[in-house]
């Protein structure tokens, strides 16, 4: 019962999971300004963040935290970086 | 696929609550994303996924493993911090580019309570500018 649960509720969440991330990267791609694609890349890596922790509960192994972390330490970075370069026209001054 | 087989009913259920609300809540925020129309009114719809779809998934989390080991396991707080954190930094930095951007083309787009009618000016690069200056006069 609970394994038969946890397995459709997980499987179910990650293709939800899958469609809020292609609609990051239908923002990414077809973004009208620079602005809308650095929001979709951010949004993408928040969302990329969460499949990763719903892989982790799959799976049963608390591997896939550290991974998680990561991807969320460069979605940060990568934001600010791309923000500081819309605002200044480059990121170290 | 190993999940354990004497995982209990009521964890269970709660785990599925957990994670299928934060996926929800998620895809919702992703939709507004691609549904709404200028960049100021989309900046706000990622957040749900950033704030309560990240949560509530971190919590199923943090419930699946605390159980499965049989003893309180937090670390997904650490994640949730982070999140929490660096959220409001980043949409900011972002939406104060697109702001200055939007301004120095005249955009119609910009919201009316941001709209200046004198000439746009660089936030902060006329004291930055000076400070690189004064040393070489």
């Amino acid at each position: 019962m609970s394994e038969f649960l946890l397995t459709w509720s997980l499987v179910l969440a990650q293709i939800l999971l899958g469609l809020a991330m292609c609609c990051a990267t239908f923002r990414l791609v077809t973004g009208p300004r620079a602005q809308d694609r650095i929001l979709g890349l951010d949004t993408l890596y928040v969302n990329a963040m969460l499949m990763v922790v719903t892989f982790g509960i799959r799976s049963g192994s608390s591997l896939y935290f550290e991974a998680a972390l990561v991807i969320s330490l460069l979605g940060f970075v990568a934001t600010v970086a791309l923000a500081k370069f819309l605002m200044r026209g480059e990121v170290i001054e | 696929m190993t999940l354990a087989h004497d995982f209990p009913v009521w964890a269970a259920i709660l785990v599925a609550f957990f994670v299928l609300g934060g996926s929800a809540i998620t895809l919702v925020g992703s939709l507004g994303l691609l549904r709404l129309g200028t960049f100021y009114a989309r900046t706000h719809a990622p957040t749900l996924g950033a704030t309560m779809g990240m949560g509530t998934i971190l919590c199923g989390s943090a419930l699946y493993f605390s159980v499965l080991e049989t003893r309180p396991v937090v670390h997904e707080v650490l994640i949730a911090v982070f999140i929490t954190l660096t959220t409001p930094v980043t949409l900011m930095l972002l939406a104060r580019a697109a702001l200055y951007r939007d301004r120095a083309e005249g955009s119609p787009d910009v919201p009316a309570a941001e709209r200046m009618e004198e000439a746009p000016q660089r936030p902060e690069s006329a004291e930055n500018r000076s400070e690189h200056e004064e040393p070489a006069r």
